[in-house]
This record gives structure tokens, sequence and C-alpha cells, in this order.
């Protein structure tokens, strides 16, 4: 295995689902050709409103979903079509958290169950060594290891998620792969998990493909952003860069929209506020997806009518998919970006 | 001057487990054109609260207090006459507005119902005004999303019509229960654009129901923070912000990721344990159990609101901001 090869790599992945029936026929467009690698110990965002098809992705990295075209390579392996079977022993490799822990943990499986079951089912351990290294992990994650024999209705949602937290680790995967893990939680708790998803990373140095809703938790937690639209992905770059300066009118969108809580810097942001709603899936727009949204429009018209904008880098490791962008010598900038950063 | 006046409003469920104290005497009061935010976690008693004032809580609720609005007592008055407040005067909007909408029958006579029954207007009259509402809220082409049915609406659009459905009456409070949570960022934005808009130019007051601190620091005057029940904290929206007193207050503000500067990522502020149960609410301060500050004193007595600055009121043996303030 040579150092060069990233954990993850996905090249023009598309999910398609066909639709027959109550009137509607068609297919849905949910992913449609996305591309990005994940390096060992990186840390990516996936970002996105909901139908951008961010879980989508997560679901065919995973293999739940099996991609209708592109390929999924895992430490260089080509994963895209393997069968249940031929997956079993990668599943060592990669492993993921769930939105819900109410229904993600199996309801009559005790906690330590839940935990040691990746170990058991892979073959890795049995017996008194598999009960020291749950009760292990349980230390880890910070739950008492007397919560072993609870269920997970007995638990709350921050201690399931960490139940969660401790079976995707038990096998110390190189890929982690975590769909909204802190959308479901009260504040509170949703920073105790997330400090402790940071102090695992730091620890086990594995790949995180981290997919969420909230830009404030992915500029707390990430190393680089993909910023997703209606199947595509119309920015990626380095979490810092792409906080000091969006590029795609989307993302500058997105993130003049985040509440910040300070009364004094929220109120005095410039807003953007987006016309309409995303359009369905079912029926793309033309050219650019984001054309019948955007406040640019009118300057990107006819060619963002005609030609699908292509993921160009304008700066070190930023790419954007924007007519405008690629134009040399313009920045579609819709706001002040040093306003959005405050 | 005050609109609606709460004085010690206290609800009680009584389960097979013993009863469980889901508000303990909560006061406040609501001015005119005011947006009063009432923020906390799950369980803290903030929707509860306010459906206890328009009695829309099941009979197992023990509820007790005074609710003042317009010369009356909202908790004490007869059904017949509360029935012409609430949804007239007082309105409510939910947090899912898939839910809150029957699917059955287009939008535009869900609206016209309300005008019909609460205001007597003929059918053609409902029409008309149904339409105009639309366009209040901001629909785009609201004669035909009157004719449509809620499946054929988008989320913030399903919002929308249910905000104009709660001004239908031009109420004189509009309470809003989570009114963005299940709608995405970009959507957010536009509602709460909408909410300043409505208290600005119908000068309808407000009270907004939310666990998100952001929502509050964007159109908030006025903050009550709620825990296991009891207000904590209240405070104009500045001072709460600039100076929070309650150790729970400061550990809220703390958890929240912000945009940091430059330099390695700050640990965000945890609280440790968990919300107490409601049932065996303690003789002590609810939260000192997971609170930095606590001592002899916040486990054996209830600390009372007190006035720390003007207008400014805390429920804490020691009320002031973290020293160590992280993130």
């Amino acid at each position: 295995m040579n150092d060069g090869q990233p954990t993850l790599d996905v090249v023009d992945l598309v999910k398609h689902f066909p639709v027959r029936g109550l009137g509607a026929r068609g297919v849905v467009h949910a992913v449609d050709g996305v591309s990005f690698s994940i390096a060992p110990g990186e840390l990516l965002g996936l970002v996105g409103e909901s139908g951008s098809g961010k879980s989508t992705v997560a679901n065919c990295v995973i293999r739940l979903l099996e991609p209708t075209s592109g390929t999924v390579t895992l430490r260089g392996r080509d994963i895209t079509h393997l069968s249940r079977r031929e997956l079993r022993p990668l599943r060592r490799d990669m492993h993921m958290v769930f939105q819900d822990p109410y229904s993600s943990l199996d309801p009559r499986m005790t906690s330590g169950q839940i935990v040691g079951e990746p170990l058991y089912v892979q073959g890795l351990m049995r017996g008194t060594e598999l009960d020291r290294a749950v009760e292990a992990l349980f230390d880890r994650v910070g739950l008492r290891s007397e919560l072993r024999s609870r269920y997970p209705h007995e638990l709350s949602g921050g201690q399931r998620q960490r139940v969660g937290l401790a079976r995707a680790l038990s096998v110390s995967p190189k890929l982690l792969i975590a769909d909204e893990p802190v959308s479901a939680l009260d504040v509170s708790v949703q920073a105790s998990i997330l400090n402790l998803l940071g102090d695992l990373q730091q620890e086990f140095g594995f790949s995180c493909l981290f997919i969420t809703h909230d830009l404030a938790t992915v500029e707390y937690l990430c190393d680089r952003v993909a910023v997703m639209y209606l199947g595509k992905i119309v920015e990626l770059a380095p979490t810092r860069e792409l906080f000091a300066s969006p590029t795609h009118p989307y993302t500058q969108a997105l993130l003049s929209a985040a509440v910040v809580p300070d009364p004094v810097i929220q109120r005095a942001r410039t807003r953007i506020v987006l016309e309409g709603d995303i359009p369905s899936p079912l029926d793309p727009p033309t050219g650019c997806r984001f054309r019948t949204r955007c406040p640019l429009e009118p300057q990107s018209a006819p060619l963002s009518h005609e030609r699908e904008p292509a993921l160009v880098e304008v700066g070190p490791g930023h790419h954007v998919a924007c007519h405008l962008a690629s134009r040399s010598g313009f920045t579609p900038a819709l706001v002040d970006t040093a306003e959005l950063g405050a | 001057m005050s609109l609606l006046t709460v004085d010690g409003l206290s609800v009680r469920f009584d389960t097979d487990d013993g009863p469980v104290h889901a508000v303990d005497r909560l006061s406040f009061s609501l001015a005119e054109r005011e947006v009063l935010g009432v923020v906390g976690e799950s369980g803290c008693g903030k929707s509860v609260s306010f459906m206890a004032l328009l009695r829309l809580l099941p009979e197992t609720a023990v509820v007790s207090g005074r609710a003042e609005f317009d010369g009356v007592d909202l908790l004490t008055i007869p059904s017949s006459r509360l029935r012409r407040v609430r949804g007239r005067q007082i309105a409510f909007v939910f947090q899912e507005p898939m839910t809150s909408l029957n699917p059955a029958f287009k939008v535009g006579r869900q609206i016209g119902e309300v005008l019909t029954r609460h205001l007597g207007l003929s059918r053609g009259e409902a029409e008309r005004r149904t339409v105009e509402l639309l366009d209040l809220v901001r629909i785009p082409a609201p004669d035909r999303r009157a004719r449509e049915y809620p499946h054929q609406l988008s989320g913030g659009m399903r919002q929308r019509v249910m905000i104009a459905m709660a001004l239908a009456c031009a109420p004189k409070i509009l309470i809003a229960d989570e009114p963005t949570t299940a709608l995405d960022v970009t959507i957010q934005a536009g509602i709460l654009d909408l909410m300043r808009d409505i208290r600005e130019r119908l000068g309808t007051a407000i009270v907004l129901i939310t666990h998100n601190l952001g929502v509050v620091a964007d159109v908030a005057d006025r903050v009550i923070v709620m825990y296991a029940g009891r207000k904590a904290e209240e405070a104009p929206v500045g001072d709460l912000f600039a100076e929070p007193q309650h150790p729970y207050t400061n550990g809220l503000l703390g958890a929240v990721p912000r945009p940091s500067v430059e330099g390695p990522r700050a640990r965000l502020r945890e609280i440790p344990g968990r919300v107490p149960s409601l049932a065996e609410l303690p003789g002590a301060c609810a939260f000192a159990p997971r609170c930095p500050r606590a001592d002899e004193r916040s486990r054996s007595q209830v600390p009372e609101l007190r006035e720390v600055r003007p207008n400014h009121l805390v429920a804490c043996f020691h009320p002031g901001p973290d020293l160590a303030q992280t993130g």
C-alpha cells in the first residue's frame, strides 16, 4: 500500500432512481456525476439542503445502494459493483454513523452487544477478549461500563449516539461515514458528540465523510468542504478558503442565510434570500442547475441555459462549477465576503 | 402597555409514576409589537407553557396560575369565550406544516374556513381575502396556489400558508412554535424575514419558541431561557448575548460551533450530565447537578428570580458571565 493513495476516491458517481405509478414516470436524478476523494486522516464535509443528494452519495459509498454509474474506490480497490458477500470483509474498513440514534440501533440488543457485534461478525474476537474490548470502547466514548447491559430505549439520545460511534469504531475502520450525526440532538449534547468525534479522529486517524446541512458544524470539524446542489457538487475547497471566499452564488447564499448566535453580528449581515424552491430532481433544469434561483442569472445567460458548468479550479484546491467564476477576472460576488466570515 | 401578562403558570401531569411538573411558576409579560424569544432544549416546558395558555393540553394536565389578556383570565374564562380569543386574537403556528394542514382540502379553502367561521365573511369575500393573505406572506402566484393541495407545495411554502392562516383574523399575538426547525437554512431566512415584516407592517406581537439561539439573535427583542420547566433567565436580546448571567445560558452559548478566527480548533463547551427528569422536581436549583458554580445552597434551595440589571432577571445564586469563555 503506497502512501499517496487516497482512502476514498469517488469518480463521476451517478445514482438515478426510476419512478413509476401515481401518474409520474421518469427518473429521479438524485446524484448526477459527483467526484471527490478523501486522503488518509482527512475530514471532508459534504454540505447541502434537503434533496441535494448528499445522503445518497453516502449510501452509495458505503454500498447500501449500488451506483448507476461511476466508480467508488476504497483504498485502491474498486467496490462499485461488489456483491454483498464480496463486500463483507471490507466492512472492517468503512463504517457508518446514522442521523437518528433512535432507529439505527437494534432495540432487542443490549448496547454492549451492539458495540461488540462488528467484532464478532468479522470473527475478530470472542468471549472475554470481546468483553474487554467492548468495555474499553465504552470507556473511550465516555460511557459508564455498566450501561453495557442497557437496551437502546433506556439510553438518552446523546448516549445512543455514543453507542453508535463506539460500534462504528470497534473494527478501527479507515473511513467513517457520518450522516447528520448530531442533527437530532439538543445543542448541549451536540457539542459533546462533536468534541468526541474530533478527539477520536485525532486518536485513531481515520478519514471521515461528514454529511450535514449545518455549515457551522462543518467549519468547526472538517478540513475540506464540498457543497452540493441538486445532485451536483457546486463548490469544493479547503474549509478556511471556502468560508473566507465562497465563490459559487449558491454557497454565498447558503453562508449568508445561516444564523449566527450573536445579535450584533447577525443583524448587521446582508442576507441573500433565494427566490423559489429547489427544482424537482425528476426534471432538473437544463444547463446550470442553479440558474432558476440564481440572482446572477441575467449575467450568465444564455450560456447557463445551454451548457452545464464544469467544476474548475479557481485557486489552490478551490473548485467551482459556475460559468461566471470560470470567466477570467470575474468573481460572482453577491455580498461582501469579509462579512460572511465575521 | 402589556398585552399579555402571565403570572405563576404551572403545569402538572399526574402519571402512573407520580406527578410530572412540566412548567413551574412561570411568569412573564408580552408587550404590543414585541418579539419575545423563548429558548430551551427538549423537555424544558417551552411549548407546553403556551399550549397551556390557550388550553390546548389534554385534560390530564393540571394547569394553575393566571394569564391576563384583554381584561380576562384565559385560564378561567368559559371555553365559549376562549374560542373567540383562540385563533382570532391569539394564533398559533406549529413546527410541522405537513401535519398541521389537512391533505384532503385545497389550501385556499382551509384559509377561507377561518375567515367564514371567525369573521363571518361570505364565500366570495373569503376567497378574495385568502388571495390577499397568500400575497401578504409572499407566496408567488397566490391565486393559483390557493387552488392547490398541501402536497403540491414545498415545506417553506406550507409554512407560509400556516402563517397566512394564523394571520387571517389579524391576531394581536402570533405564537410560533419552532416555525423554521423543519426547514432548510435558505428557506428559514425567508420565514424569519417574514416574521420581521409581519411585526413591522401589522404590529403583531410574536412569541417565537425555538431551540436555535441564532434564530433568537436574529429576530427577538427579548429572550426567556427555560430549563426544566422554570425560567432560568430573561433579558433584552443584546444583554443576554453580551452578558449572559445564568451558567446554563453561558453553557448553551459556548456549545454552539461558531465561525472561528485563525488558529487551532477550539473545543466546544460541553454541559456535563443531562436534563433532569421532571418527575423529581427537587427543592433545589434544577441545574445544580450539571453546574460548575453549584454549591451547598444551590443544592438545597430553589433560587428565585432576581433582577441583576434593569430588565435582566436570573434565577441563580451565582450569576454572571463566565470568565473563561471558550469558542
